[in-house]
């Protein structure tokens, strides 16, 4: 992806150079027609094409702030409920994730998820110990956001 | 009412929608019984109160003073990266020094996991 953004760069350079007008907006041109250009060449590279990857990185955040928003509103409404009858515990949760840059992620993205926290993660990493609030009802929840939200990673990092 | 009127509503609506979230994380912080559920009503409802506040200040400074502030997401971007790496390692730290869970605990994997590894160390 860093290659590919840094031969858009210098396609944007060359336009500069070719049209011998220093703004910012031709260089804003020739960066258009470098990203053609490489959308052409795309199935040559060797990497996915970078504007997919940034569209799995937006997609990402989005499921993020849904996520985040919700289980909020789950906290919350335990919170401020008058008789706290909670049950909360440590599970175990098997992740098909591969490699730190993933592990991290799901960790991270499972941590700021309200009502589960990631305690403890196995030498091998891949079993991760969260703590949550309620284990009947949060751990449902985290086991089926956790689905979504390593589909989503695996389309950012997997090319 | 003009436009700029509805303009500042809608901000302070939504910056006393982070406080309120705030808020709330405090009173969860008091009533939940041990330092694990603490960890997630303070760091997590706290992140989603930043998140508001901040959205709520970056809104009001493009529309009432025209001024695009990538400061503001520079914020909440490293709330988001810092905040769960320490709630993380606090839920570590206390279990790593034996604070017990609390007494309405129904499930603890962590244990046998942690026992066993032990086991096979010695």
């Amino acid at each position: 992806m860093a290659m590919q953004v840094l031969a858009n760069l210098l396609i944007g350079l060359l336009w500069v150079f070719f049209q011998d007008d220093w703004s910012v907006l031709t260089f804003f041109s020739g960066y258009l027609f470098g990203l053609f250009v490489i959308f052409i060449l795309r199935r040559f590279l060797p990497t996915k094409f970078y504007l997919f990857t940034l569209h799995a990185v937006f997609r990402l955040i989005l499921l993020f702030i849904t996520e985040i928003i919700v289980s909020s509103i789950v906290v919350i409404s335990i919170i401020i409920r008058p008789k706290m009858n909670i049950k909360p515990g440590i599970f175990s949760m098997e992740t098909t994730l591969k490699g730190d840059v993933e592990v991290t992620l799901l960790a991270l993205l499972i941590t700021l998820t309200p009502g589960s926290v990631v305690v403890e993660i196995s030498e091998d990493n891949k079993i991760f110990y969260i703590h949550t609030m309620d284990i009947p009802d949060l751990s449902n929840s985290v086991l089926k956001s956790k689905d979504r939200f390593e589909n989503a990673i695996k389309k950012v990092t997997r090319s | 009412m003009n436009a700029i009127t509805i303009i500042e509503l809608g901000i302070a609506i939504i910056i006393l929608i982070g406080t309120i979230v705030g808020f709330f994380s405090v009173i969860g912080f008091l009533r939940l019984p041990d330092v694990y559920n603490r960890a997630h009503a303070l760091s997590k409802s706290a992140a989603l109160g930043v998140l508001f506040v901040l959205v709520g200040t970056f809104l009001f400074f493009l529309f009432i003073e025209g001024y695009f502030s990538i400061k503001l997401f520079l914020g909440i971007f490293f709330v988001f990266l810092t905040s769960p790496v320490s709630s993380h390692i606090i839920c570590r730290t206390a279990y790593r020094s034996n604070v017990p869970l609390a007494e309405i605990s129904v499930r603890d994997d962590l244990k046998e996991a942690i026992f066993v590894d032990k086991e096979i160390n010695n």
